[in-house]
């Protein structure tokens, strides 16, 4: 194994704070202020891993373990993807199932935490963060299902890395699809506007923020760097996805990762600058729309 | 430019879609007078040789479908008073299933239809004229209102016009204006029938449609 993937690992660990921060520089442009700076989060995190721990005296040791749970399942999940665009650390037939539900173990843990606290408004941040997850699954699978298909493997380093040596090559048009849907469905697994508004500060309307307000510390601060690491994850995803195989060298390969995390944060700033947060209802219909797409994709590859 | 050609049938295929998941009327004219853009620019794509028939065809539709029929849609709902939303019998979940299994359809049936096709006409072409009729189809049934049942009927109208230019070589203007001149009838007749259904019934519902025999 050459080191390139190890290295674009690091990038993504290292860099992925950055998207957010983007994203929050790219509304505030769009809202005329100069915003904070990009780096923002790195402080936030900074600040957070030296404060001390509050834990409630309802929580266990459920409580206690999610926010690491969370954060390694995030990483281990990275290392199935071929980030530097063509190998990954980790690759096996059937990692694309691995991947998502190592995103959903993380999920999952979190939402126990979250019930593990007792507070009522948790368990229902918890209730709609699963609902809108178990939709947006059935797109993730689809989207698979369509690479699957046109790289002849069942492994996301072929799928995302350019293929297997008998595939025919993806048809550009359902490139596109998949990665319009899987952008529309990273918004909502990251929980980004459409689905979820970050800014908001009523406990009623947060989805994703509710679920960890009684996190404190070094646990938030891994909760947060998770987020961040997930929105990482996505942009490498659609990266693959429209410029899938290797890119030369391997500072090149960098160097696209990197802007893949520029764009991916501005892009996300856009939309929320551009359009408000659904209706709980709609959302549904959101996400069965990211995965029409999806499937409209896959029945192209079917072709 | 057959990959071109692609991209704006997907966008075809896309403005179906967002006519039935908007629960917005005026969203739905512009997602069809979009569609309509995208049909004019078609021709002169699929079609090699710019010749001025051509041309004119391209043009023609573009003005018709894009900016004759919208224009005359909105007013429509202007001077009855139609209001914004879509009503629609079914939610607009089942309505996008139902776009999905369409989709599904269309490209299981577009592979076996044995089609006397000419070779530069893309594989997509079929299909999707296929899944815009069966959509408009779905548009026409599942939706209550008049205005948006014009909308469906056009939508069916342009899948018929999708579904000629395949065979466009072989039978040449006729086809094409005779589908034009339908489309424009049919909205400028449905035009009238709304209008008066809502000036005497007070709705633009056509289950008042009912109400109209001797």
């Amino acid at each position: 194994m050459t080191l390139s993937p190890v290295v674009a690992l690091l990038l993504l660990g290292v860099g992925a704070p950055l998207i957010p921060g983007i994203t929050t520089r790219t509304k505030a442009v769009f809202a005329g202020r100069r915003g904070a700076p990009v780096w923002q989060l790195y402080a936030d995190l900074w600040k957070l891993w030296r404060r001390g721990l509050v834990y409630s005296t309802t929580t266990t040791w459920v409580f206690r373990l999610a926010p690491v749970i969370l954060a390694a399942t995030t990483l281990v999940a990275a290392a199935l993807l071929p980030l530097d665009g063509s190998t990954a650390i980790l690759a096996f037939a059937g990692d694309a199932v691995a991947f998502v539900y190592l995103l959903a173990l993380g999920r999952f843990v979190l939402v126990l935490a979250s019930l593990d606290t007792g507070s009522s408004f948790e368990g229902m941040g918890a209730s709609r963060e699963v609902a809108f997850a178990s939709i947006a699954e059935v797109g993730l699978f689809v989207t698979i299902a369509g690479l699957a298909i046109a790289s002849h493997s069942l492994s996301l380093t072929l799928m995302l890395g350019g293929g297997a040596p008998q595939a025919t090559g993806r048809v550009p048009a359902s490139a596109v699809l998949f990665a319009v849907s899987v952008f529309g469905l990273a918004l909502a697994e990251c929980s980004r506007v459409p689905v979820d508004d970050p800014a908001t500060h009523l406990e009623l309307t947060m989805v994703h923020e509710v679920m960890v307000l009684d996190n404190s510390g070094p646990d938030l601060a891994l909760i947060l760097y998770s987020s961040a690491l997930k929105l990482g994850l996505f942009a490498a995803i659609i990266l693959a996805i429209l410029f899938p195989g290797a890119r030369g060298s391997a500072w090149l390969s960098l160097g696209v990762l990197l802007s893949g995390f520029v764009v991916m944060g501005v892009a996300v700033g856009v939309v929320e600058s551009m359009i408000a947060r659904l209706r709980l209802p709609r959302v549904a219909l959101y996400l069965a729309g990211a995965s029409a797409l999806a499937l409209f994709g896959l029945i192209l590859e079917l072709q | 430019m057959t990959r071109l050609a692609e991209l704006l049938l997907l966008l075809v295929v896309l403005a179906n879609f967002s006519v039935l998941a908007t629960s917005r009327v005026s969203a739905c004219i512009r997602a069809i007078a979009f569609q309509g853009l995208l049909l004019g620019a078609l021709p002169l794509l699929l079609i090699p040789g710019w010749s001025t028939h051509t041309m004119v065809l391209a043009a023609g539709t573009a003005l018709v479908k894009a900016g004759l029929l919208p224009w005359f849609l909105r007013w429509a709902i202007r001077e009855a008073s139609v209001r914004r939303e879509v009503e629609p019998l079914i939610g607009y979940m089942a309505s996008m299933l139902l776009g999905t299994a369409a989709l599904a359809v269309a490209f299981a049936v577009a592979a076996v239809l044995p089609l006397p096709l000419p070779l530069a006409v893309t594989p997509l072409l079929v299909p999707v004229a296929l899944v815009t009729v069966i959509i408009g189809l779905v548009v026409l049934i599942t939706r209550s209102k008049a205005i948006t049942q014009v909308v469906g009927y056009l939508m069916l109208e342009n899948g018929i016009y999708l579904f000629g230019l395949t065979q466009s070589a072989r039978v040449p203007f006729l086809v094409e204006i005779g589908v034009l001149l339908d489309v424009f009838v049919g909205v400028f007749v449905m035009g009238i029938v709304i209008f008066h259904i809502n000036r005497e019934f007070d709705s633009m519902s056509a289950a008042n449609l009912r109400e109209l025999r001797d």
